[in-house]
């Protein structure tokens, strides 16, 4: 008999045309799920952009990675240089900076606003110190290089300027959280919506169920024409949010720049890649399908031939 | 080809549809199933399409044990076997050539090789230039007979009908009934339920006559009787 591989193709083909057409014959009830979907997926795939910019923006910040180098007080001014000088010429040492003892009271006098407590001491209590910046921000290449300057001579401690960075990464590691966690409830959303949408197709068209069962339909076949509806909503809802986002991120797009500009920051703020933008099309198709499928399973066993 | 061996159908709720039937249809052989509406001729033709289950008895079609069929196997099952059905059963959201097309677009005919079948089915049934039509804009002969050429098309072993004349005026049904003779003719085996005794006495075939769901008659009429009791 017929049931070869090609003529499978032309029937899902076939199908999946068929459940587009009845889609677009309802423009207004389609457009409104879809509307539905893309909002929904617009949420997660927006929280998406955002953390993937503010992390590479947060990469950045590693470039200011600063190592300070507190000197022994019996270092003179002489050695301390020559160390700053030999430092330089160090290949995993991008910048360096000698600070005086004497040039660290007056910074410190001219910025803390505690000058007075300083000039009223006899000594001088602040140590110099040089202030690197290393080449690499790799942590484990910094620790070591950390590590290494710690037991120079002249050195009495180094100490490393993450702490912040720290902070920041964390707080960001909490909120990609957070946003996994909405993706999830808005994918569920997805996937509600789908499947009492195809839960009410299902129960429109029951009567063409019961007569394609009547002639031999198999369970799959008379699921197939829902699947692809169910597919084609999240679909449709994936490129509603995806225009959105381009949307969104078209008017966000300068203001952004111009805030970061205010911060000396350089950072050029991207959209959906193309690769991410597949990701959001495919997720949005494949919870349309699994919406459809749920609800499928859960109603289209109930009509049967009577 | 289909054999009844004392099947009794109870409905939930208590109604005795069928008491003990006991019949056998050999192959190629056409007989007519009558009997008052309510007599258990609907039931049984659903017994055969599992559309409905037996609580007793064994019903073997092609050798099969229907009671044996797992679930997945019922659509093929149902593939060799042809239905007319009273309501015709037609799908209004597409044309007269679609609707004939769907047992052979559930069963993943090739296209082409589709399409001759379905044009064959409705050259045979007198409708080929209607093919186009929404089968609401036709009468109500020519959807019966859509309904013929869909049951048909898949060239099923077997044709069942449910009161297929129902609402035909007598020449349409004669002319329905000389359709099924064409088809018994090449081979298949055909069970139609009717109440118009006065027609298929004329056609000298089986008549299997149910009453209060017991088969009480099983003849070969020659000539037409008087009808018994209000069986019209």
């Amino acid at each position: 008999m017929g049931g070869n591989l090609l003529s499978l193709w032309q029937s899902h083909r076939q199908i999946a045309r068929q459940s587009l057409e009845k889609l677009l014959k309802t423009p207004v009830a389609t457009a409104m799920t879809v509307a539905v979907i893309g909002i929904a997926l617009l949420l997660p795939a927006g929280l998406f952009v955002a953390m993937d910019n503010v992390r590479n923006l947060s990469s950045g910040f590693n470039s200011f990675t600063q190592i300070t180098l507190y000197l022994r007080d019996e270092v003179s001014q002489a050695e301390g240089e020559a160390l700053h000088g030999q430092l330089l010429t160090r290949d995993n040492i991008a910048e360096s900076r000698y600070i005086s003892a004497a040039q660290a009271a007056e910074d410190f006098q001219a910025y803390s606003g505690l000058g007075d407590v300083i000039s009223q001491l006899e000594e001088n209590p602040l140590p110099a110190v040089i202030v690197l910046t290393p080449v690499s921000i790799a942590s484990d290449e910094v620790a070591l290089l950390l590590g290494e300057l710690a037991t120079l001579p002249e050195v009495e401690s180094a100490q490393l300027d993450l702490e912040w960075i720290e902070r920041l990464q964390r707080f960001l590691q909490l909120s990609e959280r957070a946003a996994i966690a909405l993706m999830l409830i808005f994918s569920l959303a997805v996937l509600f919506v789908v499947g009492n949408t195809i839960r009410l197709a299902i129960e429109s068209r029951r009567a063409e169920i019961v007569v394609v069962k009547l002639v031999g339909g198999t369970d799959a076949y008379v699921a197939r024409p829902f699947l692809y509806t169910g597919t084609w909503y999240g679909l449709a809802g994936g490129l509603l949010a995806w225009l959105l986002l381009g949307l969104i991120m078209l008017t966000l797009h300068r203001p952004v720049i111009e805030l970061l500009a205010l911060y000396d920051s350089q950072y050029n703020v991207h959209g959906l890649t193309l690769l991410s933008s597949l990701a959001l099309l495919g997720g949005a198709a494949l919870l349309g399908w699994l919406g459809a499928w749920i609800s499928v399973r859960q109603h289209l066993a109930a009509i049967e031939p009577r | 080809m289909i054999k009844f061996d004392n099947v009794s159908k109870r409905y939930p709720g208590g109604h005795q549809a069928l008491s003990q039937v006991s019949f056998e249809l050999r192959e190629g052989e056409m007989a007519f199933l009558t009997g008052r509406s309510g007599a258990g001729k609907s039931t049984l033709l659903k017994l055969i399409m599992l559309m409905e289950k037996a609580n007793q008895g064994q019903i073997l079609v092609n050798g099969k044990n229907l009671a044996r069929l797992p679930r997945g196997q019922i659509p093929f099952y149902r593939r060799r076997i042809g239905v007319v059905f009273q309501d015709h059963q037609l799908l209004f959201d597409r044309s007269v050539f679609e609707n004939v097309a769907l047992p052979l677009q559930i069963e993943g005919y090739p296209k082409h090789e589709a399409d001759r079948r379905v044009r064959a089915a409705l050259d045979k049934v007198g409708l080929l230039k209607k093919e186009k039509m929404n089968p609401m804009a036709l009468s109500g002969g020519e959807q019966q007979r859509i309904g013929i050429a869909r049951a048909v098309v898949n060239r099923p072993q077997i044709l069942l009908a449910d009161e297929p004349t129902g609402n035909l005026d007598p020449e349409l049904a004669a002319e329905t009934m000389l359709l099924f003779e064409q088809f018994n003719q090449v081979g298949v085996s055909m069970l139609i339920a009717s109440h118009d005794l006065s027609l298929i006495t004329r056609l000298r075939h089986r008549i299997l006559t149910l009453h209060n769901g017991q088969l009480i008659k099983d003849a070969v009429y020659h000539t037409a009787p008087e009808p018994a009791g209000g069986m019209n």
